[in-house]
This record gives C-alpha cells, structure tokens and sequence, in this order.
C-alpha cells in the first residue's frame, strides 16, 4: 500500500462520482494520478490547445473557466470535476482553465476513467447527466409531477402517500429468553404496558407472545403460568426489513392473520431484532395522515383542540421531509391543514361576535403563506378586504372588522402560528380595510414606487383568499392590472427589485455570508437563493397579467406555458427552487429553526452542487429580466 | 595474486552506474526528479538505521503518484524512543524488508533522478552508510536540498537560515497528512518543491545548476 495513494483516496472518497466507484478500482486511480501545483493566473489549457489526454479534479484553491473572449464561464474548487466534457467529445479545449487563486489539481488519464469510472453505471450516469444538464432530474421527481397534476387535491393522493411512507415501529421491544416462565414474561409486558413480548435468542427472534396468548392458551388452563414461554409462544415469526411500509405492512397482518410484525435488521429470522410493529402502530400512523387530521380540524371542539392537531401535523410534515416526500406536495398539504385550522377558527370567531356581520369580507393570507411557501415556524401574515360600504357606516364597518381580526390572530397565536414581527396582521388598522381602499393603498405604491412601497408589494402582491368573499379578491387584482397598465414604468422598479440580490458565482470563494450580527459568516438562503426566484417569478407573471398563481413553483409552470420559448430556462428556476425548498426545510428541522441560515461548513458536496445549479439558474432569470424591462439604465 | 583481483559488485549496483554513464541535461522540465525521506531511528548517521523509505517522482513539475517507493525496514538495531515519532513499531503490521533489499530496490527506482530532500545531506548521509555497510560506493546522484532552494528563492526575509518541513508547508499552506512517515514527508517535499519553484520562475529562468547547494556548504544539519 502507497501511503501517499491513501491519502488521495481519502479526499477523492468525499465526492461524487468517485464516492459511487468501488474501493478498490478508486485505490486503483489513486495509484496512478498526477498532481499539478498551478500558480494564481497561470493555465492547465486553453482554449483552442489540442486535449490532453486526462481530466481533471481541484483538491485545492479555486480554477475558473473563461471563454475565448474571457467570460467566467464557471469556477471550480475543492472537489470540482473539469476538462472532462473536452474529453468525451474529443477535439480542442473550447474553454481556458486558469487558477484563480493558486491551486493543486490532480489530473486522471483517460485510460483510467474509462477502465474505473465509465464501467460503473452509477457513476456514469451520475457524470452524464451533470455534463449534459446542470440538473439531476429524477424519475422519481417526474412521476410525482405527472401524479399531482392528474389528482391535485384529492383525499385520495393524500391517503396514498401516507401508504408509501415506511412505518413508524417500536424501537426497543420487550424480549426475554426461551427458558423465561410465562409468568415472568407477563410480569415484563404489564411493568413496561406493552401487548407483546419477544423471544430471543443472541438477538435473533424466535417466536412471539401476545395478549390474546395469554388470553386463549394461560386463562382458560391450558398451560400454567410456570411453563415456560416456548409453550405457548407462536414461532417462527414473521419477519420484515426496517423500510417496510404501512401498506405492506398490513397486507401481511391481513395474509397472516396476525397483529405484530418482528423488524430485523435484514429483515430475515436470522438477523438482529430491531423493533416490533404492531396494528395499534399502524392506527396510529393512519390517525396522522394529513386527510384524517383535516377531518379532525373539522370535529374540534376547542382552540386546544387544533393546537394538538397542529403539533401532528408538524410531525407529518416532519416524516414527510424525510423520506423526501415531493416538496410540491408537501406544502399542498401543510397548507391544506393550516388553511382547515385557519378557517375553523375564523368561523368561530364570527359566531362568537354580537352582531351579525355587517358586509361580506374575504380574509387574505399574504407573503410567503400567501405563496404557500412557508412549511416551518409559521408565523401569521394575513390581511382583511371587506366590501365597500357607505362613508357613513365605514368607521363602524372597520371597527367591527378590527375586533373580529383581532380575536382571530389571537386564536392563531395560540394554536401556535406566532404573531407577525412586523405587525402584517389583519388587527392592524393599516391592513383591515374597504375594497376601496385597498385599491387606492395599491395604486399609491405602484405610482410611487420606492423601497418602501416596492417591499409592500412584494408582500401584499401575493394575496391568497383562505376565507370569504373570493369576489373581493377579483376585484383586487384587476385593480393593481389597471394600476399597473397605467404605470407600465412600475414593472421596470420591481424588476430592479428583483436584481438586487445576484448570486454568488462560487461557493466558499465569492459566497456572500453574512457579514455581522448573529448570522455573521452564515449564508442567508432565503434572501439570498430564494427570494430572487420568487421577486423573478412575481414579475413575470404580474408582466402577464395573471393573478391566480401565487405559489412560485406554479407561477413557474404557468410561464413554461405562456412563453415555451423560454421553457428550458424557467423548468430550472422551478427546480431550483424547489430544491430550496426542500432544503431549507430539512435544515429547519435538522436545527429546530427556520432554516434560514445555513453554516457553509456544513455542507457536503451534493449539496453544494445541488446550490450551485440553483445559484446558475438565478443567475440566468435575471439576465433575462434585465434584458426583457430594460433595465441596464435603471442600474 | 589474490588482493589484485577485481572486486566483483553485485548486478543492481552496475546497473545503477550505467545510468550516469554520458552527460545529463540539466533542465528542470525535463528532468526526472525523485523526491525522498527516511525516517530513521535517530540523527546519528553512523549508529543509527533507516527504518523507512519513501519517495515520489516529479517529471516536467507534475508529482507522479504512480512513479513512488515505498518500504519499511527490519530492523536489528531498535530504539522505542523514535516510536513514538515514526509510529513504526518493530514488529508493526507493515510488511518490512532487509536493509539490503531496499537499497537494492531504491537505487533500482532512482536511477540518475536528480534527488530531492529537505536537509537531504542527513538522508544522503544515511543512505550511503547502509550502502557502505554492503560494501559499495556513494549515492552518485544529484541532489538539491529543498532548505536551500528555499533561501535561494528569496521569499522569506526573516534571518533564520533553517526552517523546518512544518514550518515550510504551513507557510505554503500545504495541508499535512502523515507527517513523519518517509512518504507523506517525501509528498509534502514535492510539493513545497513545486510551489517554490514557481515562485522562481517568476524572477528568471532556472536551470538546475541555480538550485544546487554548493559542495563547501553541504554538512550536516
């Protein structure tokens, strides 16, 4: 063994795609890879220079890619794979690689590519579909999409999934050994309150008692209590893997007639015992499926009521993450819940006025839950329209509506949506107002568009009615068209609105942390990655004059159909974003946080290739508003 | 008579002169360097053993893994002070080799290479010892000192005059695995080696004679 061809194994080891090759064929490479020190400035090859015969990885320092004409084309650093696409195709270099900074790099000859990196599937396809789109677009990812357009809300896509979820079994289950008497054994299964127990041999699961053994073969005296538990246990048992899910689950309680299930950890007899899952788990599980707690939100009785069906969605939510459950669906449903609850507290805060309503009104959610885009820690953000009235009864018309506005966000708060730092809540005088008035409010930003009044249309833009009139809102939207088609310079200011966050063209090297308060040296990926997609996507399709689409992957998709032409541009800004998505909500929950800010350090590479196609699609959408709003002259 | 005859060298030491039969070129992109270290079982050159040899080659400034040597060595003499530096126990699971065998091997694998160490008269000084020890001559090779291409090269103004391998890859911010094996010593060389010599290049063209320690001023260290 080479301790030098070690260590370059060890590196090499952390990235794709040689993570995916086996050990030995990746020592194999190691052997026989060259390493090159490349000064700040300085090329490996340019543009138009006959291939060398090898590509090539950074270990370290940062390699850019320019054009004849110059043009950073990509930058790669510490794991990066580059000259391999000049490889396959053959020719010259139609790029320059020149160091950015100083760099090491190691180079690997084309013989070893094709003898230990192409003979592998897993790899090959891993390095096909990164050279020939930035994207990794699953199968899997394509199903769910063609799924949900076919059944969009329907209960019964709901069921399904929680179906495919793999279910949720006991840890820890109560063993004891073949010799144990049957009246210790149902001493232990009393003192622990569970309804089997486990016999085990080294581990392994040899057979099982239930309650009802107890029940037919102890009470009615066929055997006595001293026997031992191989009397009576039921063997062998049935086995199954650690991922089984809740539909095969039940399939095999129902084929065997049985009600516990032994997971192992291969999931054969002989292999080690890792948990029991029993029908009781799996009424459970079924009890937190996403339609059952809808129809649950419907039953409540009490605000406490739909406090704990919030916390179970929460845990849905959570399992749902996961097991990378489609980010479309996810927050379909988590918005489908918060809406039911939402709604059942805003019907019975009306009942609960002392007079009648006195106009129709609609209730609004605004910004990111207007978006449907906001899965974690959910705080409020909502306003109210109510229709319009005689100047006279206006003032008692507001009141009215201040108060009931104001006892809906509190039982909001206490169902556990926390009250908006900034106060965007209907109880707040400014955003519990007329049609009327809400038109002017509208009209006065869209004529006078500064900062401030650009930032309250990013947020009152995307206005999704949970409650009321929809008719209202209608009319809301033609009001800002009008406005707007007036004022066709206010698209221009929202376009520059929607530049002002570029992303940044590398990881590690130009990421734009943070640069003080508590946050320092941590990436903003809401500011940073995902408002410009959302800031981009509100303004196309407010350019179109639509208002029905507020959720960014939708207003995506809506563009896909309006402008085909640009059809390959906005599928990766919808991709992007939701892998954003995605992401920030897995890293919510892995920090018990918004998931706001991410520690760059803590990223592996799939991650960091994963934003960094994110950051390119950002990049190119703004390119395009740039050019589409002519907004050279604004910058 | 018997003391006239030719004393007969065995066929790896033959072979190893042949090499530098004719005149070597003396340009560094096309030189074959060998970098190297040995970790041995104290400084003293007489008294002390290799307990380790590694190596790795640079052609036309590329470090090429697939040209390196690597052995371990059985040892009569053993000192469990060094242990603890080397970590190379004596009955350690590495599979070892006599003295002879790797010398053998390594003269084998250097040929005329232009050798590389840092404070290489101590390495030298250690290799020819085992050599006479098997009764032949010296290392007939070239050899730079990377301490002094270091001062050479003029990069750094401070007045120390030596400066250990630590201190050189943390200036040039070389990341250190297996320190204090011969191997990760000899790739932590090459690297720092390459990274110097760039900065050479930047002032004039360097030819090999520019880097070679003056034989007045080679010594121990």
């Amino acid at each position: 063994m080479n301790t030098i061809a070690e260590r370059i194994y060890d590196f090499l080891k952390g990235f794709p795609p040689f993570n995916m090759i086996t050990n030995e064929n990746l020592l194999s490479i190691c052997k026989s890879i060259e390493v090159h020190y490349v000064e700040k400035d300085s090329f490996i090859f340019k543009t138009n220079e006959h291939i060398k015969d090898q590509f090539y990885v950074v270990k370290d320092g940062d390699i850019g890619l320019f054009t004849e004409l110059n043009e950073l084309i990509d930058e790669c650093d510490e794991g990066d794979i580059f000259g391999l696409r000049a490889l396959m195709r053959q020719g010259n270099y139609l790029l320059s690689a020149k160091a950015i900074e100083e760099s090491i790099v190691y180079s690997i000859s084309s013989k070893l590519f094709d003898d230990y990196i192409a003979t592998n599937t897993e790899a090959s396809k891993y390095l096909m579909s990164n050279l020939v789109s930035n994207y990794r677009k699953t199968n899997n990812e394509e199903q769910h999409q063609k799924f949900l357009t076919h059944h969009a809300h329907s209960t019964t896509v709901l069921q399904d999934y929680s179906e495919e979820l793999t279910a949720n079994y006991t840890k820890n289950p109560i063993v004891c050994s073949l010799t144990t008497t049957i009246k210790e054994a149902a001493i232990l299964m009393t003192e622990n309150r569970v309804g089997s127990i486990v016999i085990t041999k080294k581990n392994k699961p040899l057979g099982i008692i239930t309650d009802k053994d107890i029940r037919t073969k102890i009470a009615t005296g066929l055997f006595s209590i001293n026997d031992s538990v191989s009397k009576i246990m039921s063997a062998p048992v049935k086995t199954y893997p650690t991922n089984i899910t809740i539909a095969e689950a039940q399939i095999a309680m129902i084929k065997y007639r049985i009600t516990h299930l032994c997971i192992t950890k291969d999931g054969t007899t002989d292999s080690e015992l890792t948990g029991i899952l029993s029908e009781h788990d799996i009424i459970v599980i079924r009890e937190n499926n996403a339609s059952f707690l809808i129809k649950e939100v419907k039953r409540s009785k009490s605000v406490e009521d739909l406090k704990q069906i919030r916390l179970r969605a929460q845990n849905l939510l959570k399992r749902y993450i996961e097991q990378q459950i489609s980010i479309i669906f996810v927050s379909k449903i988590i918005t489908e819940i918060n809406n039911s609850i939402t709604i059942k507290i805003i019907e019975n805060a009306v009942k609960s006025m002392d007079y009648p309503l006195p106009t129709s009104f609609t209730w609004l959610a605004i910004g990111s839950q207007g978006r449907e885009e906001q899965l974690l820690l959910t705080d409020q953000d909502n306003a109210l329209v109510f229709e319009d009235v005689s100047e006279i009864d206006l003032k008692k018309t507001k009141d009215y509506f201040l108060k009931l506005s104001k006892k809906i966000n509190q039982d909001l708060k206490t169902v556990g949506f926390e009250f908006c730092p900034a106060n965007m809540m209907a109880s707040n005088s400014k955003w519990c107002l007329s049609l009327s008035q809400w038109e002017k409010q509208f009209k006065r930003w869209i004529i006078t568009p500064d900062q401030d009044n650009l930032m309250l249309c990013t947020i009152f833009f995307d206005f999704e009615p949970v409650y009321g009139n929809k008719e209202l809102v209608y009319k809301m939207a033609e009001g800002i068209f009008e406005s707007i088609s007036k004022h066709e310079i206010f698209l221009n200011h929202l376009g520059v609105n929607a530049l002002k966050n570029p992303p940044p063209l590398s990881f590690f090297r130009q990421f734009l942390v943070e640069q003080s308060g508590e946050h320092k040296d941590q990436f903003d990926i809401k500011a940073r990655a995902m408002m410009p997609l959302v800031d981009a996507a509100r303004l196309l399709i407010l350019s179109n004059n639509i208002k029905s689409h507020n959720n960014t992957i939708l207003r995506f998709q809506k563009l896909i159909e309006l402008e085909p032409q640009n059809k390959e541009l906005y599928n990766d800004c919808l991709v992007a974003f939701k892998y954003l998505l995605q992401f920030r909500t897995e890293q919510g929950f892995k920090h018990d946080d918004s998931g706001r800010f991410i520690d760059l350090k803590s990223l592996n590479k799939s991650h960091r290739l994963e934003l960094k196609n994110c950051f390119k699609a950002i990049k190119e959408i703004q390119e395009l508003i740039l050019v589409r709003f002519n907004l050279a002259q604004f910058l | 008579m018997i003391w006239f005859k030719k004393k007969v060298y065995p066929k790896f030491w033959n072979d190893y002169l042949i090499h530098f039969k004719g005149k070597q070129d003396t340009f560094i992109n096309t030189l074959r360097f060998v970098v190297f270290d040995t970790e041995t079982t104290g400084l003293n050159t007489k008294e002390d053993r290799i307990l380790s040899i590694g190596t790795v080659a640079i052609n036309n400034k590329v470090v090429k893994i697939s040209d390196s040597f690597e052995c371990y060595i059985i040892q009569d003499i053993f000192k469990t002070d060094s242990v603890k530096i080397h970590g190379i126990l004596k009955e350690g699971n590495r599979i070892k080799i006599s003295e002879k065998r790797a010398i053998e091997l390594f003269l084998n694998h250097i040929e005329n290479a232009v050798l590389i160490a840092h404070h290489a008269a101590f390495d030298v000084a250690m290799i020819n010892a085992a050599l006479k020890r098997m009764g032949l001559g010296k290392l007939k090779n070239r050899v730079l000192d990377l301490g002094h291409i270091y001062k050479k090269a003029d990069i750094n103004r401070s007045s120390k005059t030596h400066f250990s391998l630590d201190e050189l890859a943390e200036q040039f911010k070389i990341t250190q695995h297996d320190r204090h094996t011969a191997s990760g010593d000899a790739y932590i060389t090459a690297l720092l080696f390459l990274k110097i010599i760039a900065k050479f290049k930047l002032k004039k063209e360097i030819n090999l004679n520019d880097l070679e320690t003056p034989i007045s001023k080679i010594g121990l260290i």
